[in-house]
């Protein structure tokens, strides 16, 4: 499949705008103002583009549905708070290519018709930061960003707003509460950012890689980037593999690709010849899978076939000498560290499966522990604010449902045989 | 009290949003930049410059890991131990780092020269395990590395 995302970032220099133009970049652009901002949604319906934050919505609703809302100004939010474990697909995009997510957020502006766009970047990422401003300095400079883009009367005005720690705050209402400099906790919806966003006006936000699509789909047309992949999610996909491979790192490949083919035929396999145990797929929140489950399409409606998520499309390979009670435990501490506090079933369950988790890798597990987790992930599951919670419950739920003899072994033996 | 420097830089930043109040966030870290971690009087010249209540402004900066609350080394080690840096081998990074420097996590070296921040996840995960230190991503760490790495920072 010819790079669409990555497309020239083996260059060295790829983020300057000058080696961006040289491989076509900002042509889009001219193309993009020549449509009505109506024809450019039609075209995104017509290609299936779906978010690729997680959730898989289709980008082309969101825009419609904040277009269609009179109140102004509108805002156009990018999400760069990458920070779902396991996830580093983002990162390549803004140090490496960072005028194709510009160049796609010029274009999503202008069709949903606002003038204002802010990137909101995880704090982790002090280089992506440095980088994102001296490109969008380039833009400016250029006059593909500010008030008159490319002569047009185009206006889109362009910041980057960088977030403090706080995994949570890629929850699109958080997002939006972090943004107007308030803790990042999530709202309750409705209503919808699409109609009371930030500032109380329509928003959309989209994930980078999201909007690092529009460039193309506005040069190939929706039609031809509709036949990339998955039918009912088509496009090209980043999967970011890490863990237990020969060859980890970000993968650009058609939506759709198998996890066994992701692993074996792109990353080289298992590392050192060692015996596959487990996967997450699609980043720490998502349901982890057993070995003999790993021939599933890697998209939005092929996953939950197989009893998990494409989420953010993050695969963490686990070999045969990783303690899945080790792993469980560090996921929980994590959901627990990043529970914002506003809802006591997430506050409060994450902590509790954490103490669990804790005693049973220790080796002090009780005879009911395993049941009691399953009862306490069960309280929280579809009973918290946001996905945080469920999250954190569903990881418990599967890692007992697909291993829970490892889980019992720590109990019996009162001892962790990994260690 | 903010120096005029600091002033100037958040006066630009306060352009690009439509409410003081929004730029809440980047004026913490102009506070930390300047005053190297948040006392109650940082949060004073944060309140003062955007008119923003001191309650608030605290209350929202103490949410975020990635301020300050406490004076750290000059050096911030910060370590990723998430599953996928766990798996291979975070935590034997942090036992390097007690038994070589006397670095706990969360805590200073006695000479000031390094503190220790444990990460959730810095998008490092293809070249686990991975740290920052100040501003710059270390990747495919092992203990000779962060030896190697540790030195350039005095």
């Amino acid at each position: 499949m010819e790079k669409v995302l990555l497309k020239n970032t083996e260059n060295p220099n790829s983020a300057d705008i000058n080696e961006y133009k040289k491989v076509g970049g900002y042509q889009s652009l001219p193309k993009a103002f020549g449509m009505q901002p109506k024809e450019i949604i039609e075209e995104v319906k017509k290609s299936g583009l779906r978010g690729r934050g997680g959730a898989g919505f289709p980008a082309a609703m969101k825009w419609t549905f904040a277009s269609a809302d009179p109140k102004s100004p509108k805002y156009l939010l990018c999400n760069a708070d990458e920070g779902e474990p396991g996830t580093f697909k983002d990162r390549q995009i803004l140090e490496k290519n960072p005028h194709l997510l510009i160049e796609g957020m010029v274009i999503s502006g202008y069709a949903i018709g606002t003038e204002y766009g802010f990137i909101y970047l995880r704090g982790e990422y002090p280089a992506a930061k440095d980088i994102l401003n001296r490109a969008i300095k380039q833009a400016y400079d250029s006059g593909f960003l500010g008030d008159n883009i490319l002569g047009k009367g185009v206006k889109f005005q362009l910041a980057v707003h960088q977030g403090a720690g706080a995994y949570i705050c890629g929850e699109e209402t958080a997002l939006i509460e972090s943004l107007e400099g308030d803790k990042g906790q999530p709202r309750i919806k409705p209503p919808f950012p699409v109609n009371v966003g930030v500032f109380a006006k329509p928003t959309v936000i989209n994930n980078v890689e999201t909007l690092s699509n529009l460039p193309y789909i506005i040069e190939v047309g929706g039609e031809v980037y509709s036949k990339i992949g998955s039918p009912e999610c088509p496009g090209p996909k980043l999967y970011c593999v890490s863990g237990h491979v020969e060859k980890p790192g970000v993968y650009e490949l058609p939506m759709g690709t198998t996890l066994r083919e992701i692993i074996y035929t792109h990353c080289g396999g298992i590392k050192n010849g060692k015996k596959l145990k487990a996967v997450i797929p699609g980043g720490i929140s998502t349901p982890v899978l057993p070995p003999d489950n790993i021939d599933c399409k890697m998209d939005f409606v092929n996953m939950p076939k197989h009893g998990s998520m494409l989420g953010s499309g993050a695969v963490i390979v686990m070999d045969e000498t990783v303690c899945l009670v080790r792993v469980c435990y560090r996921a929980l501490k994590f959901f627990e560290h990043e529970s914002c506090g506003k809802c006591t079933p997430c506050r409060e369950g994450t902590e509790w499966l954490r103490k669990i988790l804790g005693r049973i890798e220790n080796g002090e597990g009780a005879e009911g522990d395993i049941d009691l987790m399953l009862s306490v992930s069960s309280n929280m599951l579809g009973k918290t604010f946001c996905p945080l919670g469920d999250g954190a419950a569903s990881v418990v739920q599967n890692f007992v449902r697909h291993f829970r003899p490892e889980f019992e072994e720590h109990v019996k033996n009162a001892k962790c045989r990994f260690k | 009290m903010f120096s005029e420097a600091a002033i100037k830089e958040l006066e630009e930043i306060r352009q690009k949003y439509p409410s003081a109040r929004a730029a809440l966030l980047p004026a913490i870290y102009i506070a930390q930049k300047e005053f190297g971690w948040l006392s109650q009087d940082a949060y004073e010249a944060v309140a003062n410059a955007l008119g923003v209540p001191k309650a608030i402004a605290r209350g929202v900066g103490t949410f975020y890991a990635m301020y300050k609350h406490k004076p750290l080394g000059r050096n911030i080690v910060q370590l990723c131990t998430n599953v996928s840096c766990m798996i291979l081998g975070a935590e034997r990074l942090v036992d390097f780092l007690k038994n070589k420097y006397g670095l706990e996590p969360g805590g200073t070296t006695p000479d000031g020269r390094f503190s220790l921040v444990i990460m959730e996840c810095i998008g490092a995960c293809g070249t686990a395990p991975a740290m920052l230190v100040n501003d710059d991503f270390y990747e495919n760490l092992t203990e000779e590395y962060i030896e190697e790495i540790l030195g350039k920072y005095k």
